[in-house]
C-alpha cells in the first residue's frame, strides 16, 4: 500500500511550478505570429505540460509496465481514430 | 458433491432483493442472461414479422414506416440487447471467476450497477418507442438528425447500454490481471478467459466512440449543432467513421467469447488436447488489435476517399488470418479424438460450419470491386447472419447447453436438445442461404418492396425463418423443462478439466472452499484423467 | 484484513492495485470518448481554416488562461492531499480536498461567465462548427468537473468521517487521478481553441 518512495510536498510545487511557466509561455508565444509554428508550439508546449501532470502527479513515473500499457494504449488507438478519418477527409 | 439432499448453492438464498441487490457475479450473470434471452426473442418476434412482411411483395400487411421500423428495432434489440451483452455479461460473469479461480470479479458493486446501468439503457429505449426509430440500426445522419422519431431518447437509451458494457469490461480486465488463482499463468488460463479478455480490450476502447456519437447525435437534434449536417459544413461521413469505429471492432466483441467456447467445448468432447494454445489465445488478441483497422470497409459505397477505400480495403484481408488459425487449430484438436456429439459439440460443430461460410463471404465485400455489388443487398444481411447468428448465437447456445448443468445443477433432456438442434440448423440455413443469393441477384435490403423476380427465394426464406423459430422454441422449452425437471447434474458430466467443473453444481456463493493451486494447463486429456465427481 | 467487506475476496495489496488498473482503464475510456470530439475538431479545422482563425478571436485568452491555472492549482492541491493522507495526516487532506473542489467551482464559475458572454453576442452552439466544438468540448469537460467535484466531496464527506490512514487511502487516490485526467483534457482544449489562430 505504501510506495517505496516516501513522495514528498517538493516535487509537487515544482512540478507546478513548471506548469506555470509553461503556460505563462505558451500564452505568450500565443501573441506572435509564427504561422504554423503557432499550432507546432502550442501541441508541444501542452503536450510537456500532460507529461508532466501524467509523470509526477499521476504518478506515471513510479508505475510498473502494466500501468504504463494501460496508460499509452489508448494515445494508440486514438491516433489510429485521427489518422483513418483523416485518410478519408484530407483525400477526397 | 456427495451430500444427500441437494444444495442450491449460490440459488439458496430467495428474494427479489436478494437478487436485485446481489453482489455475487453468479447471480448477475444470471440476470443478464435472462434479460439477454428476453430481447432475444423479442428481436426474434420482429425478424419474424419482417420475414412475413417479405413473403409477398405489394401486400399492404403493415405500412411502409412500419416496416422500417421492425428493420430498426430487429437489429437494435438483437445487436445492443442481446448479442454484445449476451455472452460476455451472461456467461463470462457466471463463468470467468470460476474458470481463473477466484471467488468473484475484482469489483462486485461495479458489476451490480453495470446490470442497473443496462437496466435503465433498456428502459430509455423502450421509452424511445414512443415515436420508434426508422433509420435502420446504423442511425445514418442526415436522416436520424432528421426524422420525426425519437432519436434522442433513444441515444440516451444507448449510451446507458454501452455504459454498461464498458464497466463490464473494465471490471473483466482487471480480474484477469489480479485476481487469477496461485499458479495460474497467462499460458495456464482456459482459452476462454484469452477470448473475453480480448473482448474486454474492445468494450473498453471501442465503446466510449458510439457514446460520444450518440451524444453528439441527440445534441445535434437539441442544439442544431452540425457536425453531421452538409447545410452547416458539417459531414455525414463524419458520423459513419465514428459510429463504424466502434460497430466493426464490435463484431469481434460479439464473436470472440463465443470463440472461446467453442474452444473450451472442443477439446472436452474430443477428449484431446487443444492443438495450438498458444496460436488460439494470440489469435484472440490478434484479432481484437487488427479488427480496429478495417472499420472503413463499411463505408467503400458511401463517399469516402479512394485513398481510404484502398487502405481499408487492403486491411480488412488481414483478419481473416487469426480466425483461419483458430479454425484449422480446432479441426486439428479433433483430429485422432475420440468425438462425442452430445449438444454443446453439436453446437460447437456448427459454429465452426456455418461461421467459416459467413467469414469466407467476408471475402467478397472486402474486395471494393465485388463491394460496389454486394453492398447494402441482401448478400450482407447473409453474411452478417452467418456470422453474427451461425457464428455468435450458435457459440452462445454452445456454451448454454455446456454449462446449463453448472449454472442450474440440473441437465438438459439430451433428446429435446437434438430436435431444437436439428430445427434450428436446418431454418437457418433455409432462411440465410437463400438470401446469398437474393443479394448477389440484386434484391436492395431495407426495402418494404421488390421486384416480383424476387419472390420465389423470399418465401422459401420466410418458410425457413418458421423452421428457424420452431427449433429455437424446443430450445427454450428444454431449459424450462430443464429448470424444473432435469435429472440432477453431477459436479462434472462432461469430465472437463477446467476449473469450474471443480465447483459444485450449481456452485456455492464463494465458488471454491479452498483456492485451488494450478500446476497445469487444463486440457491435458490423454496425460491425466479428471477427479470422477459425483 | 481487508476494512471493506465487497473486497473480502482480495487482500488489501491486491485490492490497491486492481483500484489503480479500474481507474486507469476508466481514463483510458474518457480519452477515447474526448478522442472523437478531438477527431472532429482536427477534421474541421483542416476544412475551415478560416472560420478558425475569424472564430477564435471571440474567446477570451485572458480568462482561459486564468482557468488553465486555476486547474493546474487543483491539480496541485489533490496531489498535496494525497501526499498529506499518506503521512496520516487527516487535517491536511481535508483541507487540500475542500481548496480541490473549491478552485474547481472558480473554474465552473469562469466557464460561466465566459458562456453567458458569448451567448450575449449571439454566439450559440449553432452558430457554426467552431462554436459547435467550442461549446460540446468545453461543455462535456465542464459535465466532468462537475462529476469530479461530487466525487471529491464525497471523499471530503469520508474523509471527514475518519475513513483514511496512511494504511489506506485508495478512494483519494483514484480520485486524485481522475481529477488529474480532467486537468489533462483541459491542457490541450485551452490551446486549440483559445490560442491557435
Amino acid at each position: 500500500m505504501e510506495k517505496a518512495h516516501g513522495t514528498g510536498y517538493g516535487i509537487y510545487v515544482a512540478v507546478w511550478a513548471g506548469l506555470l511557466v509553461l503556460t505563462a509561455a505558451t500564452v505568450a508565444v500565443s501573441y506572435l505570429d509564427l504561422g504554423l509554428m503557432n499550432v507546432v508550439v502550442a501541441l508541444l508546449i501542452a503536450s510537456a505540460k500532460a507529461s508532466l501532470v501524467a509523470l509526477f502527479f499521476m504518478h506515471l513515473k513510479f508505475e510498473n509496465r502494466l500501468v504504463w500499457t494501460f496508460a499509452l494504449v489508448p494515445i494508440f488507438f486514438l491516433v489510429l481514430i485521427i489518422g483513418g478519418t483523416l485518410s478519408d477527409t484530407l483525400f477526397r | 458433491m456427495t451430500e444427500a439432499g441437494r444444495s442450491l448453492g449460490y440459488l439458496e438464498e430467495k428474494g427479489f432483493l436478494s437478487w436485485a441487490l446481489t453482489l455475487d457475479h453468479k447471480r448477475i450473470g444470471v440476470l443478464y442472461l435472462l434479460t439477454t434471452l428476453l430481447f432475444f426473442l423479442v428481436g426474434g418476434v420482429f425478424g419474424l414479422l419482417i420475414r412475413i412482411k417479405l413473403m409477398v411483395p405489394g401486400q399492404q400487411i403493415f405500412s411502409d414506416h412500419v416496416y422500417n421500423v421492425l428493420f430498426t428495432l430487429h437489429g437494435s434489440v438483437m445487436i445492443f440487447l442481446f448479442i454484445i451483452p449476451a455472452i460476455p455479461s451472461g456467461l463470462g460473469n457466471f463463468f470467468i471467476p470460476l474458470l481463473i479461480g477466484a471467488k468473484d470479479v475484482a469489483f462486485p458493486r461495479i458489476n451490480l450497477a453495470s446490470y442497473w446501468i443496462f437496466v435503465a439503457g433498456i428502459g430509455v429505449i423502450v421509452a424511445s418507442l414512443v415515436r420508434p426509430m426508422d433509420t435502420g440500426w446504423t442511425f445514418y445522419t442526415p436522416y436520424s438528425a432528421k426524422t420525426a422519431a425519437n432519436v434522442t431518447l433513444l441515444s440516451f437509451g444507448i449510451f446507458l447500454v454501452g455504459m454498461s458494457s464498458i464497466l463490464t469490461g473494465l471490471n473483466f480486465l482487471v480480474t484477469i490481471h489480479k485476481l487469477r488463482a496461485p499458479g495460474m499463468t497467462w499460458h495456464r488460463l482456459p482459452l476462454f478467459i484469452w477470448g473475453m479478455y480480448s473482448t474486454s480490450v474492445i468494450q473498453v476502447v471501442a465503446t466510449p466512440v458510439v457514446g460520444i456519437t450518440f451524444l453528439l447525435l441527440a445534441m445535434e437534434r437539441l442544439f442544431g449543432i452540425g457536425f453531421f449536417d452538409p447545410s452547416k459544413g458539417g459531414d455525414p461521413l463524419l458520423f459513419q467513421h465514428f459510429f463504424w469505429f466502434y460497430s466493426h471492432p464490435v463484431v469481434y466483441v460479439m464473436i470472440l467469447p463465443a470463440m472461446g467456447i467453442i474452444s473450451e467445448v472442443v477439446p472436452v468432447f474430443s477428449r484431446k488436447p487443444i492443438f495450438g494454445y498458444k496460436a488460439i489465445a494470440y489469435s484472440s488478441l490478434a484479432i481484437a488489435f487488427i479488427g480496429f483497422f478495417v472499420w472503413g470497409h463499411h463505408m467503400f459505397v458511401s463517399g469516402m476517399s479512394k485513398t481510404a477505400n484502398i487502405i481499408f480495403s487492403f486491411l480488412t484481408f488481414f483478419v481473416a488470418v487469426p480466425t483461419a488459425v483458430k479454425v484449422f487449430n480446432w479441426i486439428a484438436t479433433m483430429y485422432k479424438g475420440s468425438i462425442t456429439f452430445e449438444s454443446p459439440m453439436l453446437y460447437a460443430l456448427t459454429f465452426i460450419f456455418l461461421f467459416t461460410f459467413g467469414g469466407l463471404t467476408g471475402m467478397f465485400l472486402g474486395a471494393l470491386a465485388t463491394n460496389v455489388h454486394l453492398h447494402d443487398t441482401y448478400f450482407i444481411v447473409a453474411h452478417f447472419h452467418y456470422t453474427m447468428m451461425g457464428g455468435t448465437v450458435v457459440g452462445f447456445l454452445a456454451g448454454l447447453h455446456y454449462w446449463f448443468p453448472k449454472m442450474t445443477g440440473r441437465m438438459l433432456s439430451e433428446k429435446l436438445a437434438r430436435a431444437g438442434w436439428l430445427l434450428t440448423f436446418i431454418g437457418f440455413n433455409v432462411t440465410f442461404l437463400t438470401q446469398f443469393f437474393l443479394g448477389f441477384r440484386g434484391m436492395p435490403r431495407r426495402w418494404a418492396e421488390y421486384p416480383p423476380q424476387f419472390q420465389g427465394l423470399n418465401i422459401v426464406s420466410t418458410v425457413g425463418s418458421w423452421i428457424l423459430a420452431l427449433g429455437i422454441l424446443i430450445m427454450f422449452v428444454n431449459f424450462v423443462r430443464g429448470l424444473y425437471a432435469g435429472k440432477p447434474a453431477p459436479a462434472n458430466p462432461w469430465k472437463g478439466l477446467t476449473l469450474e467443473w471443480q465447483a459444485a453444481s450449481p456452485p456455492s456463493t464463494e465458488n471454491f472452499e479452498a483456492i485451488p493451486v494450478i500446476t497445469d494447463w487444463p486440457y491435458g486429456y490423454a496425460k491425466r484423467k479428471p477427479e470422477s465427481n459425483e | 484484513m481487508s476494512d471493506h467487506p465487497s473486497h473480502a475476496h482480495m487482500d488489501a495489496a491486491q485490492a490497491y492495485e486492481a483500484a489503480k488498473l479500474g481507474i486507469w482503464t476508466f481514463l483510458a475510456t474518457e480519452v477515447l470518448l474526448f478522442g472523437g470530439l478531438f477527431t472532429a475538431y482536427i477534421v474541421f479545422r483542416l476544412k475551415f481554416p478560416q472560420m478558425f482563425h475569424e472564430d477564435h478571436f471571440h474567446l477570451n485568452r485572458i480568462l482561459g488562461a486564468v482557468n488553465t491555472i486555476v486547474l493546474i492549482c487543483s491539480s496541485l492541491t489533490v496531489a498535496l492531499g494525497i501526499a498529506a493522507i499518506r503521512k496520516g495526516k487527516q487535517h491536511l487532506l481535508k483541507v487540500y480536498l475542500s481548496l480541490t473542489i473549491l478552485l474547481a467551482a472558480v473554474f465552473l464559475g469562469i466557464k460561466y461567465v465566459e458562456w453567458t458572454e458569448k451567448f450575449a453576442h449571439g454566439l450559440f452552439p449553432d452558430t457554426d462548427v467552431f462554436f459547435s466544438l467550442y461549446f460540446v468540448m468545453t461543455g462535456l469537460h465542464g459535465l466532468h468537473v462537475l462529476a469530479g467535484m461530487l466525487v471529491l466531496g464525497g471523499v471530503l464527506v469520508l474523509a471527514g468521517r475518519g475513513k483514511f490512514s496512511e494504511h489506506y487511502s485508495t478512494p483519494v487516490e483514484i480520485s486524485g487521478l481522475y481529477w488529474h485526467f480532467v486537468d489533462l483534457v483541459w491542457i490541450y482544449l485551452f490551446p486549440l481553441f483559445y490560442l491557435i489562430g
